[in-house]
């Protein structure tokens, strides 16, 4: 099996797996990364999400091969203690209720205020349209979002 | 009403200490049963046995608190909610508590269950108890200390001061405290003087999820453990016939193929090397039953409704003479789809089999069951299986049924490693044990513009409505009234799914009362209060709904929904119901745009007794409301020739952000036992946004999904 040379969490990986595998799978599987979600391997639900190159990714859909020699941040690795604005927001609005999908909830609204600070209702929805919450926790997502994007901004 | 069938305990015999070798004080109780009087707690607090007690309190000597809950966690909020009731008797503060999933082993012990709502319910009473007993004791060992009366001490937030203001600390006193004879006859608090309770109070999760630690079924790992991925008969009715698994053997990192009953496991080193490796077997398969698909469904159910052969489950008066003497009468049909649960996180669990013993691990709704299931099935003695409970990645009814646990012990037996299964999202999807289709047909009579009967017909797929279902409103609400059940058995695994059966009978009953009212030509909201009137004038000891709490939930809706009042261009639709024990009533706002209506909002009152956790009731009340909305407009599971039609949320539309209303929620103010949010509010949404597009677009929908009901491409959103 080939080896590739991953840059996750500002930490160098070295792993040996088959080029198609996707990066989820070498993130769970692999590197004991387990906070990245499995959903749907489809690319539906966003539960993978990871940032590339600060990016919103979906894991899932992403090779191994692809992923080399780019900045690779998970869940574990948004910041150093829990305190990233956005998950500071989750906590005080207290948003999950299995909690499965809010990684990824948290990755894909971590990328998208950071390119839009000031984001307006509609802008969030549409950013957080591609991320499925079973048990519907939407209005706290939504909630969440505002609350982190004011800190941010 | 139900309110007080909690069971009353000897706290001598369901409640133990002990003094803890490595300092402190134990408590151990069970939760649902008396101990057995020769069981003793462990001094070893490494030695907590599941099989004797279920629940345990361990208070540190610095006085911090650890509870250990007892009940499965699938994101309804029960391993916050519980704790706070022995926290809040014990008079702790919130911040020195902390809490630890329980590892069952399910041995003896029933009601180890997350469903039905029924957790805060059922742990109400004695959770209150078990700390207020533990707190009574940490008093009486503080009095001795003192040489003084347990009458003249207090105990607050975790400290214990006596007549002349001197304090001691709970940790102070636990060594004592555990050594002293059990008391009987604790007072409990009065509800004003809650000070957790009716509290808003995270998850105790929260840390973990939002950090992405391994918290879930499937993050679970163990050494040496190999990923299977399980190919199953590809239709409903298929038996396995042959296959050949020299391609899969070939993939990288696969280490066994395993053929068990109709099904093939792919072993691997990894999950993605297992599923590949499944993606190359070949396998033929045989139909061996009849292979369904949902014409054929449809016909089946419709030709029972239509028929006379039912089950009669309740029946007051005479239908037939009211029908015969109506000056009208409404008859409608109702009809809904397959549902499959699509939790989030797709079905797993991990399997160690040896010679010794069986170590079960995974997300499991129903943990004694199905350890009674897999000792049963590898012929092994109960007493050798241990379970671990995982946290959920939802739940929704699909982890009551341990089949995913039952192959993993299956797999492990036969590979003799430990083994992780994993469903990917089609097996998760294909392999269901699916909310069932069901049709209802309803009619009702009017005679001089009164309403004289009532006559529902059920016809589901391979069960009916259970229980006390039939008595549920308008039962003694009008003279003449039927409730009849039949159902055609299919091969098609059919299951519990959030609210079972009431989740599609609400629409059903919701949409009709909107219909009757309008042929009475009455007003919607006087007609169901009149009846509630009725109930309340002929108390009936069958009746578990309130007509009172009824009548408080509607009264609270149409006060906060502006009901009747709204802007031009917004349309409202109502609906109330009672479920699980909890009544709630529910207003949906929408809005046209684009010819197509919008969800805009939906306010929602409810009245489940005392609040246990704000914050926590109202995540559940919201999802419930968004989840009934989302799968009465989208969700349905079709099948061809016993083959589900979508695998993936490609092909299966689950209810996203921009779909999504701004949910409204109050509370009706009570001191009464609470009751359980897990289900209640989900029956009542689907109605009240079919009744608000009606009358936006003058469109009756009686068919879920309503989007294929309504000519219209696009809903919400």
């Amino acid at each position: 099996m080939p080896t590739f040379n991953l840059k996750i969490n500002n930490k160098k990986h070295t792993v040996e797996v088959d080029a198609d595998t996707p990066l989820l799978w070498v993130l769970r599987d692999q590197i004991d990364l387990v906070g990245t979600k499995y959903g749907c391997g489809i690319g539906q639900c966003g539960a993978c999400t990871v940032h590339v190159d600060g990016q919103a990714v979906r894991s899932c859909l992403l090779p191994v091969s692809q992923a080399e020699s780019m900045d690779i941040t998970t869940i574990e690795g948004l910041s150093k203690d829990g305190n990233h604005p956005v998950q500071q927001a989750w906590k005080a609005i207290d948003v999950p209720q299995c909690g499965y999908c809010q990684s990824g909830q948290i990755m894909t609204a971590s990328a998208f205020l950071n390119q839009n600070s000031n984001p307006s209702n509609s802008e969030i929805r549409d950013a957080m349209h591609g991320n499925i919450c079973r048990c519907a926790s939407y209005n706290s997502i939504e909630k969440a979002v505002k609350v982190a994007a004011e800190k941010i901004s | 009403m139900n309110l007080s069938k909690q069971q009353t305990f000897s706290r001598r015999s369901f409640l133990k200490t002990s003094a803890l070798a490595s300092g402190g004080m134990l408590i151990s109780f069970n939760l649902f049963t008396a101990c057995k009087s020769d069981v003793r707690p462990p001094i070893d607090i490494s030695q907590l046995n599941f099989n004797d007690f279920n629940a345990f309190i361990k208070i540190s000597d610095e006085g911090k608190v650890t509870i250990f809950s007892p009940n499965p966690e699938i994101g309804q909020g029960v391993k916050t909610a519980m704790p706070m009731l022995i926290a809040e008797e014990l008079d702790v503060l919130w911040e020195d508590v902390y809490v630890q999933q329980g590892n069952l082993d399910t041995e003896n012990y029933a009601r180890q269950v997350a469903g039905g709502s029924q957790s805060i319910r059922s742990s109400w009473e004695p959770l209150r108890q078990t700390g207020a007993t533990a707190k009574q004791m940490l008093v009486n060992a503080a009095a001795a200390k003192w040489g003084v009366s347990a009458s003249e001490c207090k105990a607050s937030q975790g400290v214990i001061t006596n007549a002349k203001g001197e304090k001691l600390g709970y940790g102070d006193v636990v060594k004592e405290a555990a050594l002293l004879e059990v008391p009987e006859d604790v007072k409990l608090k009065d509800p004003k003087d809650f000070t957790i309770i009716g509290k808003d109070i995270g998850n105790v999760d929260l840390d973990k999820i939002v950090t992405g630690k391994p918290l879930f079924g499937l993050d679970y790992k163990e050494e040496g453990m190999v990923y299977a991925s399980v190919l199953r008969p590809p239709a409903f009715g298929q038996v396995l016939e042959s296959f050949d698994d020299t391609d899969a053997r070939h993939v990288n990192g696969v280490v066994d193929v395993i053929k068990f009953g109709d099904k093939i496991a792919v072993l691997a080193t990894s999950t993605w090397a297992a599923m590949k490796g499944k993606k190359v077997l070949k396998a033929e398969w045989k139909q061996d039953s009849e292979a369904e698909s949902t014409a054929f469904h449809n016909e089946e159910l419709l030709k029972i409704l239509n028929g006379n052969k039912f089950d009669t489950r309740r029946k007051d008066g005479h239908v037939k003479k009211a029908f015969a003497e109506a000056d009208k009468v409404l008859e409608r049909i109702y009809e809904s789809p397959f549902l499959p649960h699509n939790c989030m996180e797709p079905m797993n669990f991990f399997a160690h089999v040896t010679k010794e013993k069986i170590n079960l691990v995974g997300p499991i709704q129903t943990p004694k069951w199905t350890a009674d299931r897999v000792a049963e099935l590898l012929d092994r003695d109960v007493s050798e299986v241990s379970l671990k409970m995982t946290r959920m990645g939802g739940g929704f009814g699909r982890r009551l049924y341990g089949d995913f646990a039952l192959e993993a012990a299956e797999v492990s037996n036969s590979a003799k490693k430990p083994v992780k299964v994993v469903f990917s999202r089609e097996d998760d999807m294909c392999a269901g044990t699916y909310r069932p289709a069901t049709k209802y047909k309803i009619a009702a009579s009017i005679k001089d513009g009164k309403l004289t009967g009532y006559h529902l017909k059920e016809a589901a797929i391979n069960g009916n409505m259970y229980g006390l279902i039939p008595n549920f409103f308008p039962a003694a609400a009008l003279d003449n009234y039927q409730v009849d059940t039949a159902n055609y058995k299919s091969n098609i695994t059919t299951g519990a799914w959030r609210a079972p059966y009431t989740n599609f009978l609400a629409s059903a009953e919701q949409c009709f009362f909107d219909e009757l009212a309008e042929v009475m030509e009455v007003d919607r909201i006087q007609l169901h209060l009149d009846l509630l009137e009725n109930v309340k004038s002929n108390p009936e000891p069958n009746i578990e709904y309130s007509p009172e709490r009824l009548q408080g939930v509607i009264k609270m809706v149409v006060d906060k929904s502006n009901w009747g009042k709204t802007e031009a261009g917004v349309y409202q639709g109502f609906s109330v119901y009672y479920c699980h024990n909890t009544h709630v009533a529910e207003v949906a706002d929408i809005v046209m745009e684009n010819g197509n209506p919008i969800v805009k909002k939906v306010t929602c009152a409810v009245d489940c007794g005392i609040v246990v956790n704000p914050l926590g009731a109202i995540n559940q009340i919201k999802g419930g409301i968004i989840d009934g909305i989302g799968h009465a407009l989208y969700g349905e599971l079709v099948f061809k020739d016993g083959v589900p039609q979508s695998n993936n949320f490609n092909s299966y539309q689950l209810i996203r952000m921009g779909q999504t209303p701004q949910i409204d929620v109050h509370f009706v103010k009570s001191d009464v036992a609470p009751t359980g949010l897990g289900e209640p509010t989900l029956p009542p949404a689907g109605a009240a946004v079919a009744n608000a597009i009606y009358k936006a677009t003058g469109k009756r929908l009686t068919k879920q999904p309503y989007i294929d009901n309504m000519d219209l491409e696009k809903v919400v959103g």
